[in-house]
């Protein structure tokens, strides 16, 4: 072991070089997002002279990018709703929060978000969901992806192993299928193939269709990383479990789930970053995701020479969702693999 | 036998009804909103505002449409789409029309299935320099470095039109919009061209417009036209009547803002127009005050043209081509009688 005290001057020469590289490269960065930068909820025309970033854009267009055309009257009820199923997501995240009542909460904040979106009871206005958009469309597709894909894809990793061969084979042809195509195709295909094929009276909506296209979609991609973790359990357990008289429900839910799940976290919590990116794909269905709003906002032709300032507005938004994610992982990972002895 | 018996008169039913009235306004007046496809990035034609409110000609358009059918402009629903959807959902019924600045060709109309009804713009390739290059005239360029976007089209069309005036003209290929513009901008090349409505629009977002110059020549015809599926023949009548109408309403002087005291003049053209005398809208299966309802809501077309692309709009775009036909351009509503 090296001492920690004793740094030798290469290592500190590197360092300092390192650093050094590292602020001479963000330094131009610097200087035109701040120093230069013109703040403040100015016109087009405050920002003719300057070479740094033109921020007034953003509060000038920042409501139609995070919110769409939802009604401006109503913007409460699009962030109240996204903060409720935010909420339930950070505190579905804390190991501690893990008990009944959570599932409770899972049930009721969705409804809560679809009615405080959508209205038409209660007394709030109807919003149909053509007028949804920006970022609580990113994060209803995020959540709701995640949420109901999960315990999807766990069904169709046990159904992959299952000893009979009927469930084994609807679950890897499914998996395999999926697998097979691009997201983008699977949107395609349910908005624009699909309407083709229900009978005429049927009319789902576009945003449903993108939404079951996404869960159906991760499902099978978790399928896989579950799987691959219940791989990691011991032949042995099973047996053991038979042996001692453990029904098979009971051997996966208490035994071989806690300890496969536990053991793939980090490529799980990667397959959710993926899901929240992946979200902006559904532009391409005429949804109005936060990309697609923040372009919207671009067509401005008052506006449009500022379109750096635009698309690093909502890079930093992804960018803190994503890294938070990342956070979690870590953090999980620390509970439940480094407190078993495990490395 | 009962239930055969019920499908074959409910088919012969649907075969009757369909002669007379259209499927589309069937299912449009059943889901209460015209759902229009428009591109929704595009300054003039179709964009969203700060206020998250939809606008451009395309977007009138729609509402035209709308308050032709509904007697309510806000019954239109405009979905945002992108060039590669646009012909998949007008083909699935996922919108009953298409307004979304396309060229209204043959191979699109046999091989997408679909009707254009009337240009709402001509439209057409053309060329920009600065203006102290004192140049008025394309043919003026020999030896020039032309800016421009790949596209077979875009591209083809420069070679053709040096080809055929005898001059060398030099293709500068950049992909990315804004970065087209910077080289321009820049000198990297001495004529950026592009569709004349587009070229208005990155003219009218420099600090100092005047400094730039669109010249007269047109490379291409670009007939901008609103599209409909071709199953359908009735509702293709109600969209290119609407699109006659509007026009006609500005030949005979109808305006958004006199739309009222129109209703009073003795002019039979106007009072059939506006449903005053006439059965125009009931033969297209609408309201007779169908034209009323479209001009009180959205203007005449030269209403609609100068609000979003005319001289009060950023984009400052002359009528040219898009100017009635008795002042020399090419707007002519056929008869409305």
């Amino acid at each position: 072991m090296r001492s920690k005290t004793k740094v030798s001057a290469g290592n500190r020469l590197i360092t300092v070089l390192v650093f050094g590289v590292v602020a001479l490269a963000l330094y131009p960065l610097f200087r035109w997002a701040v120093i230069d930068a013109v703040w403040g909820n100015l016109g087009p025309e405050a920002c003719k002279e300057t070479f740094g970033a033109c921020w007034p854009v953003i509060s000038e267009k920042g409501s139609l990018i995070i919110f769409g055309r939802y009604p401006a009257a109503e913007l409460w009820r699009p962030a109240l709703a996204s903060a409720l199923l935010l909420g339930t997501a950070i505190v579905t995240a804390m190991p501690r929060f893990w008990n009944k009542a959570l599932l409770l909460a899972w049930i009721a904040a969705p409804l809560l978000f679809l009615t405080l979106m959508g209205g038409g009871i209660l007394g709030l206005s109807s919003v149909p969901s053509s007028q949804w958009g920006g970022l609580p469309i990113t994060i209803m597709l995020s959540v709701f992806g995640i949420g109901c894909a999960f315990p999807l894809g766990i069904l169709l990793a046990c159904g992959r192993l299952s000893s009979k061969p009927v469930i084994r084979w609807v679950a890897t042809s499914y998996i395999e299928a999926v697998r097979g195509v691009p997201l983008i195709t699977v949107l395609f295909m349910a908005t624009f193939i699909l309407p083709l094929l229900l009978p005429s009276g049927w009319n789902i909506s576009a945003m449903v269709r993108a939404q079951v296209a996404i869960i159906l979609f991760t499902a099978a991609y978790l399928a896989e990383v579950v799987r691959a973790g219940m791989q990691t359990v011991p032949k042995g357990q099973f047996e053991a479990c038979e042996a001692l008289g453990i029904s098979r429900f009971e051997t996966y839910v208490k035994v071989v789930l806690p300890q496969a799940l536990s053991m793939v976290i980090a490529p799980t919590i990667n397959t959710f970053v993926t899901v929240l990116k992946d979200t902006s794909l559904v532009a391409i269905v005429s949804i109005s995701e936060l990309l697609m709003t923040a372009r919207q906002a671009l067509a401005d032709p008052v506006w449009r020479t500022h379109f750096i300032e635009v698309y690093v507005f909502i890079a930093v938004i992804y960018f803190v969702f994503c890294f938070a994610m990342g956070k979690w992982s870590k953090s999980l990972e620390r509970a439940y693999i480094f407190s078993k002895g495990r490395e | 036998m009962v239930t055969a018996l019920a499908f074959g008169i409910a088919c012969a039913g649907a075969t009757t009804a369909s002669a007379e009235t259209s499927q589309t306004l069937e299912a449009v007046k059943k889901a209460g909103a015209v759902k229009c496809g428009a591109n929704g990035q595009l300054a003039g034609f179709s964009t969203v505002d700060s206020a998250g409110k939809w606008t451009g000609l395309d977007v009138d358009f729609c509402r035209a449409v709308a308050a032709a059918v509904f007697g309510d402009a806000s019954k239109a629903e405009l979905v945002p789409m992108t060039s590669q959807q646009r012909f998949p959902a007008i083909q699935s019924g996922e919108i009953q029309l298409l307004t979304h600045t396309v060229t209204a060709t043959l191979t699109r109309e046999a091989s997408v299935g679909m009707l254009f009804a009337k240009p709402l713009f001509y439209d057409g390739q053309a060329f920009m320099v600065k203006k102290s290059l004192n140049v008025t005239s394309a043919k003026e360029l020999d030896g020039a470095s032309v800016c421009v976007k790949p596209g077979t089209v875009t591209e083809q069309n420069i070679a053709d039109f040096a080809r055929a005036n005898g001059i060398k003209l030099e293709p500068v290929v950049i992909e990315q919009q804004q970065q087209v513009v910077e080289a321009f901008l820049n000198d990297r090349c001495v004529v950026f061209t592009d569709d004349s409505t587009a070229l208005a629009s990155v003219r009218s977002e420099q600090g100092t417009p005047d400094d730039f110059v669109i010249l007269p020549e047109v490379l291409s015809k670009e007939p901008l036209s609103p599209g409909v599926r071709a199953d359908d023949p009735r509702w293709f009548m109600i969209v290119d009547w609407v699109r006659e109408g509007l026009v006609a309403a500005e030949e005979l002087g109808v305006t958004q803002a006199n739309v009222d005291e129109m209703k009073k003049s003795q002019d039979p053209a106007v009072q059939r127009l506006l449903g005053i005398s006439g059965d125009l809208g009931s033969l297209l299966g609408l309201g007779n005050d169908w034209m009323y309802n479209a001009i009180k809501s959205v203007g005449n077309y030269g209403d609609i043209y100068e609000r979003n692309v005319g001289k009060t709009s950023p984009l400052k775009q002359e009528r040219g081509l898009n100017e009635q036909w008795k002042k020399g351009g090419l707007m002519y509503a056929n008869p409305l009688i």
